[in-house]
């Protein structure tokens, strides 16, 4: 139906042109049967388009509700971090584009900062990558370095995002749970939970790319120790498999725990992705950007009680034992993490009744807060959304509260819980 | 590590120009047009915003809703609401992403699967290529070409046009999507009503998306009109549904407000492309950095009230680019270089046959196109950086189109100045 035209340089034509495409249009090559089949999806999205936070941040959202689900501080960040935002504001040159893997005067800090903890030196321009948040950093390395076919290791419960990450780059998720050992008379804790070493090893073959690693641990608070790691690097060392260290709350560890980077084990930094958050490191999330200044005024003064880096866990460590106690109180029983900001309490002695919820499939915990969102005004997120299908039933029973709070949230929460309780006796 | 380390899917994309000339270009004592950001700094308002942003309500320095903050998403479905012809749910047809980039990024991965053919029209913004690439699709290059002008008249971007039998010999049953870029990164060329009329029809028919990069729609000279291809209707009292259908439309707030450091950017479409979109978002980057968002829409809640207005900054901004451009274009001449007259965006490229002619020899690698060469040579021995135009080709077609160069006019006065220096400087040496 084209017309052989040739080389039209004048809008006369053109619009003949068109005419004769409308026209056979019309003769009846109707494509709006054809809209559905070919405006679709890539495949490498299938199955991905569900989130745990989308719907629990909805049901979350009414302000009757006292938030202690998503991992966001009501806290204010320290003073100096949010002044060094509003003076880099009024700089014109800083509203263009910066180098593009990092701003350099970031990129020097982050260098200078993560130089005492490794042995080796780490070169700005070629060994630190600035991303969008951490979330950034985790999709670049899996889609950078995970091919079609790999296999990745991901230890249950794992930060949501793993998953779908793993699976969008076409490989395939090996899934190995934390199992809990209790021991009698303490008082459970997240380093009662470990990976069994021999299950471990037995994850591993020639298609292992990668294992990720996320220390210390959403949701559970577990903070890896060193022959816990030495396990995972010999594994990864045996394979040559590549380790992604997830290490957002490095430095919210509490007393007792010492951070330890994976990287730094001999034979692993070559095959080691180091990733960490400012949005964590400095209570602000929805930064997802350059924080060089205020990198600049903690790392002079790591030995100080005032650094961020020191005072930020202490605050949160008074909270954390606060939530133990709280959530003891009312017959919950925590799991008392060693690091990170969350903390899972199994649920199932409070034998709550559900029989008026509708969709009766879902899981346990995802009952539980929905029931408790909207029973309580107290929300919180089902731990079975950080697992995989198969072992979801493992992880049902627990809920996961945040508690990096301001005291009014905390008290709120008190309220509510105290106020339970006394229904419950 | 023995094992192969990077993914398949990164073959053959790791080269970026910017990162090679970005490096010639931080020498000293040369004038930077080569990359296309503004030296001078955004207007007060912006900056206002941004310092609001950063001081007052605390909450804006932790996570907002995933998929835009909210304030932005309303403000950017009632503005582009009008220009769309659409009722527009900042909910449902809204993305915000890092960037303009971050959208087409976004928008490849969620619909181009591998074996999908993608059309892209030459000369194009660099990294649609690799893009499609990363995302396993086939690029189909089709390209923009000069007609003849009459001796002595300058060339203009609206003169560079598809031929439309090649570009509907272009589309396949495997053609997935169309990339459209206008106003045109490097050319300059504003798409004309007819012009993406061809396009959308073309779509049509061929149930084919159309990704539509306006970043530039702001930055539109000479009385020339922006059209968001979106808009577009089929016939008079047809009940064939528009373009809207099958449509993404990019924009970006580091080019409408002069702040490319802030990295906002947005996707505009229906829910059923943007659904995907929000897909691939949240498993990517999940949010976008909150500040910078209130600030963007606190520029839009301003603009919206002055739109139409001469104190409206979409009505300035152009006007002031418009004089550098044309500055530009009068200083170039006197070296002999012959400029084609951008109708919009930053970016004008220049033709340089003559030198191409009188100095075929430059230093540079065996097959390395000629402005390749040109550029090198220029910022080394007249300290001025450009882009060499043939980096907006494919690889087969860098030969055909291997003597222009591009030069960026989102400058200060100062660099214009600078700029006059080195050409009164080279002008000097050229003389016998």
């Amino acid at each position: 139906m084209f017309l052989a035209l040739g080389r039209l340089c004048t809008r006369g034509s053109r619009a003949k042109f068109l005419k004769t495409i409308y026209a056979s249009k019309i003769l009846g090559l109707s494509t709006s049967a054809k809209m559905s089949s070919k405006l679709k999806n890539a495949k490498r999205i299938e199955g991905l388009d569900k989130n745990v936070w989308i719907e629990f941040t909805k049901l979350a959202a009414d302000p009757s509700v006292v938030n202690l689900g998503q991992g966001l501080p009501d806290i204010s960040p320290p003073n100096y971090v949010k002044e060094e935002l509003s003076k880099v504001a009024a700089i014109d040159s800083l509203n263009q584009y910066t180098r593009g893997f990092g701003h350099p005067s970031l990129v020097k800090a982050l260098s200078c900062l993560y130089e005492k903890f490794y042995q080796n030196r780490i070169n700005p321009d070629k060994e630190i990558l600035v991303t969008v948040g951490a979330y950034g950093s985790l999709f670049n390395a899996i889609q950078g370095l995970i091919d079609e076919g790999d296999e990745v290791i991901v230890i249950v419960p794992f930060y949501d995002c793993y998953e779908p990450m793993v699976r969008m780059a076409g490989a395939t998720p090996v899934f190995i749970p934390l199992r809990a050992k209790p021991v009698d008379g303490k008082k459970w804790s997240s380093s009662d939970w470990t990976l069994d070493p021999e299950e471990l090893a037995s994850k591993f073959n020639s298609k292992t790319k990668a294992i990720i690693l996320n220390t210390p641990h959403n949701p559970l608070g577990k903070v890896f120790t060193n022959s816990e790691l030495q396990v995972i690097a010999d594994l990864c060392i045996k394979y040559d498999t590549l380790c992604i260290s997830d290490e957002v709350y490095e430095w919210l560890v509490y007393t007792g725990n010492k951070h330890l980077k994976i990287a730094t084990f001999p034979g692993m930094w070559e095959r080691t992705v180091t990733i960490g958050s400012a949005g964590k490191t400095f209570s602000v999330t929805g930064w997802k950007e350059a924080l060089a200044q205020a990198f600049w005024i903690d790392i002079k003064r790591m030995d100080d009680p005032e650094c961020y880096f020191n005072s930020l866990p202490k605050e949160l460590e008074v909270k954390r034992d606060r939530m133990v106690r709280l959530l003891e109180s009312v017959g919950l029983t925590p799991i008392v993490p060693d690091g990170g900001y969350f903390i899972i309490a199994d649920v199932s002695l409070l034998d709550a009744d559900f029989s008026d919820m509708k969709d009766s499939s879902e899981p346990y915990d995802y009952k539980f807060v929905k029931w408790m969102t909207k029973n309580k005004k107290l929300s919180a997120i089902p731990v079975s959304a950080f697992c995989n299908a198969e072992t979801k039933s493992q992880f049902e029973k627990f809920v996961r509260f945040c508690f990096i709070k301001k005291d009014s949230t905390l008290d709120a929460a008190e309220a509510i819980i105290k106020a339970w309780k006394r229904q419950a006796s | 590590m023995a094992k192969r380390l990077p993914a398949r899917r990164l073959d053959g994309i790791d080269h970026n120009p910017w990162v090679e000339f970005g490096k010639l270009a931080s020498e000293a004592d040369v004038v930077n047009l080569g990359q296309g950001f503004p030296d001078f700094p955004p207007p007060d308002f912006a900056v206002e915003a941004f310092q609001h942003a950063v001081s007052r309500d605390f909450m804006l320095n932790q996570y907002t809703k995933a998929f835009g903050y909210p304030p932005l998403t309303k403000i950017l479905a009632s503005f582009f609401g009008k220009f769309l012809g659409q009722v527009i749910d900042p909910l449902k047809n809204v993305l915000v992403t890092v960037g303009a980039y971050g959208a087409l990024f976004t928008a490849f991965q969620a619909l181009v699967d591998v074996g999908d053919e993608v059309i892209i029209i030459e000369p194009f913004f660099d990294c649609y290529e690799p893009m499609t690439l990363m995302a396993g699709g086939r690029p189909v290059f089709v390209s923009l070409k000069p007609c003849p002008t009459q001796d002595g008249e300058l060339d203009s971007s609206s003169n560079w046009q598809l031929d439309p039998t090649e570009l509907a010999s272009k589309f396949t049953s495997r053609t997935k999507a169309l990339i459209l870029n206008t106003p045109n990164n490097p050319l300059g060329k504003v798409f004309s009503r007819a012009e993406l009329e061809l396009v959308a029809s073309l779509c049509q028919q061929h149930d084919v998306v159309c990704i539509t990069d306006e970043v530039y729609q702001w930055l539109v000279y000479d009385g020339y009109q922006h059209i968001s291809i979106a808009a577009i209707l089929f016939g008079l009292g047809t009940s064939l549904p528009g373009m809207w259908e099958r449509t993404l439309t990019v924009g970006s707030a580091g080019k409408t407000f002069s702040v490319t450091g802030w990295k906002v950017g947005w996707v505009l479409g229906p829910d059923s492309l943007l659904k995907h979109l929000r897909t691939v978002h949240q498993n990517s980057v999940y949010h976008c950095p909150t500040q910078g968002q209130a600030a963007v829409a606190q520029c839009f809640e301003q603009e919206q009230m002055l739109f139409g207005q001469p104190s409206s900054y979409f009505a300035q901004l152009p006007q002031a680019i418009q004089h550098n451009r044309d500055h530009m274009i009068r200083s170039l001449q006197s070296v002999g270089l012959r400029p084609v007259i951008p109708q919009g965006s930053y970016f004008l490229i220049t033709d340089i046959s003559d030198f191409k002619s009188k100095m075929p020899d430059l230093p540079g690698a065996a097959d390395e196109p000629y402005d390749r060469r040109f550029v090198k040579w220029m910022i080394k021995n007249k300290g001025l950086v450009a882009i060499p135009v043939s980096v907006f080709y494919s690889v087969p077609h860098r030969k055909l189109f291997d003597h222009y160069i591009r030069f960026c006019f989102m400058k200060d006065e100062s660099t214009l100045q600078a700029m006059d220096q080195k050409l009164q400087m080279w002008k000097d040496e050229l003389r016998p």
